[in-house]
């Protein structure tokens, strides 16, 4: 049975190698080879496996800061189905996710056209858009509320030439998320605009030569050449920021405290504070579970619709 | 609309000419808040009071920057950031370069399984696993350490994904003639192969230092006292409310000299940043 594994897993690598296998010995499966990932594998249990377990399990017990109390079943799920400001906080992230995505990947794909080139200029403003990308959390939202501040801030200043008022957009209920969302935006333009470029750098050049002596004017190159060439770049990059936008925490809790009136809470601010500030853990391990199965429904999209059209 | 689109088009000239034009704004929408922030953390405190007009014309100080010098907390949170995201760079690239090795070229029982397993754990968000963590570093008095701050990030699957990929892109042969030499697994993954994968160790490196520097949720709740805070958490807890902020020139020069490192390092390795963060969100 052993040897009958071993054998096949032999035939499956030197398949792949595409040449003769190497004395059996060698390439048999021995535990000591294990010994090379099993440092990886102990941290991978120990502070991923374990804790994603416990946290499934938590969900389903009533805890708090004094211990793990009995279990509950579905009690947890039940409560926060009931919270108000749960069901918000979802919606405030779909629509998040909404602001965000589409803006992204529109702008992004118009930064890759406009900057696919090999000038200086072209260089410095690829360098430019992304260099917003490597900054922290932290420096982004500082930016943004001073710009946003009302009066002093920049916005205001910019108004104020024009004798206008500026738009609250932190301290309006109905704007709140518009103005994360747009310090968002700011952030994250960066790596949508670098997907698609190297998507476009692999479009084969003697096509738009083709092209060019068909006499195609840019606009049908654009629709027959370049855009079925991206479009799987375009699907990645739509799910890559669906799941990235999908965890907002940082700006929210910086930018407006999830308010006014939780109008700008995301699920993983409800999740901080249910389980961190009011240290209701099995409800916050419940919510967690809830936002794990929206991400795994993204990430699994991601996997399926980018593979398959890979392998056609 | 359709009109203005076609000659745009057809008239090559002209249309570059809108694309450009379209560039540079945004490019000054992109600008414009950083500039802001630069100009107000060159003013003094008290004029900015008064008015954040005054920010368009000089006298322009750097008071705000070498009182950081001596009242900010700043430096310990520099170097908590440098000693975590430093920590976790060179463990993440030993771990995940054995690891690579041994899923790309051994063989041992349950390989392929396993493989599956770490891979299915690039799903896992960080929330998911959040609260039991906190719960477990608790328990092992993790807390407000450098070994708390560290060792979550070690978990991450990507390494050891962008690892396994280059070691197998490495032809086999080198493996083989080492073994007819009698070298040793090891002498082969330290001595053969690992000096041909400096490019992913680079790409991997400044991935995981740049997303460690930047990480916000775990250091939030897991480095609560203000001596064990991050440069990013750190940062964040000195936001106060802007309007009743009498050091809002500080303030601001706080964020430029938080924010500029980072920076710094991004102009001069700007080619291997690119393709760390675009290769790591392809995965």
């Amino acid at each position: 049975m052993v040897e009958a594994v071993v054998s096949s897993r032999e035939e499956f690598s030197s398949s792949l190698a595409g040449h003769k296998a190497p004395p059996a010995n060698v390439n048999a499966a021995q535990w000591r080879n294990a010994l090379f990932v099993a440092p990886y594998l102990f941290f991978f249990v120990t502070m991923l496996v374990f804790p994603l377990v416990w946290g499934i399990w938590l969900s389903f017990h009533k805890a708090d800061t004094f211990g793990v109390g009995k279990f509950v079943g579905l009690a947890n799920y039940a409560r926060l189905f009931g919270d108000r400001i749960f069901l918000l906080s979802v919606g405030n992230t779909f629509y998040f996710v909404l602001l965000t995505v589409p803006a992204l990947a529109l702008l992004g794909l118009f930064l890759a056209l406009a900057l696919n080139r090999q000038t200086r200029t072209a260089a410095f403003f690829r360098a430019a858009y992304f260099s917003s990308s490597v900054l922290s959390v932290t420096i982004v939202t500082l930016i943004w509320r001073i710009v946003f501040v009302p009066d002093f801030g920049f916005l205001a200043t910019v108004y104020g030439w024009f004798d206008t008022k500026a738009p609250a957009f932190l301290s309006d209920p109905n704007l709140a998320m518009i103005g994360i969302a747009i310090a968002t935006i700011w952030w994250c333009l960066g790596l949508p605009m670098m997907l698609f470029l190297s998507a476009l750098q692999q479009v084969p050049a003697e096509i738009y030569e083709a092209a060019a002596l068909d006499n195609a004017n840019r606009w049908q190159t654009f629709r027959s050449i370049t855009l079925p060439s991206i479009k799987r770049t375009f699907i990645l990059v739509v799910l890559i920021q669906v799941v990235l936008q999908f965890q907002l925490f940082g700006q929210a809790r910086l930018m407006t405290q999830g308010g006014p009136n939780n109008a700008s809470k995301p699920i993983v601010l409800y999740i901080y504070d249910v389980a961190f500030k009011r240290w209701d853990l099995g409800l916050g391990a419940a919510a967690s579970e809830i936002l794990f199965i929206l991400i795994l429904i993204a990430a699994m999209a991601q996997y399926f619709l980018t593979r398959n059209r890979g392998e056609n | 609309m359709s009109n203005a689109r076609s000659t745009s088009i057809m008239g090559r000239e002209s249309g570059d000419r809108v694309v450009l034009l379209l560039v540079i704004a945004l490019a000054l929408v992109m600008v414009a808040p950083v500039l802001w922030v630069i100009g107000l953390s060159l003013k003094h405190n008290a004029e900015l009071m008064a008015n954040t007009n005054s920010v368009f014309y000089p006298p322009y100080t750097i008071t705000n920057y070498i009182n950081i010098l001596g009242t900010s907390s700043v430096f310990r949170w520099i170097l908590n950031s440098l000693i975590v995201s430093g920590g976790l760079t060179i463990f993440t690239l030993v771990l995940a370069s054995l690891a690579g090795y041994g899923f790309a070229r051994l063989n041992f029982p349950g390989r392929d399984i396993l493989f599956i397993i770490v891979l299915l754990g690039l799903a896992v968000p960080e929330q998911a696993v959040l609260i039991a963590r906190h719960q477990i570093f608790g328990m092992l008095k993790l807390h407000n350490s450098y070994q708390g701050l560290i060792l979550p990030g070690l978990s991450a699957p990507f390494g050891v994904f962008l690892m396994t990929q280059y070691f197998r892109a490495i032809p086999k042969e080198l493996d083989e003639a080492a073994l007819l030499d009698n070298a040793s697994r090891f002498t082969i993954f330290w001595k053969v192969l690992l000096p041909l994968t400096v490019p992913a160790q680079a790409t991997l490196g400044i991935f995981t230092f740049l997303w460690s520097w930047n990480d916000y949720l775990w250091p939030l709740i897991s480095g609560t006292k203000k001596e064990m805070f991050t440069l990013t958490v750190g940062m964040a807890s000195t936001q106060t409310n802007f309007a009743q902020s009498e050091g809002l020139g500080f303030l601001m020069a706080q964020a430029v000299f938080a924010g500029a490192p980072i920076l710094i390092l991004y102009l001069f390795f700007q080619k291997y940043i690119v393709t760390a963060v675009s290769g790591a969100a392809v995965r």
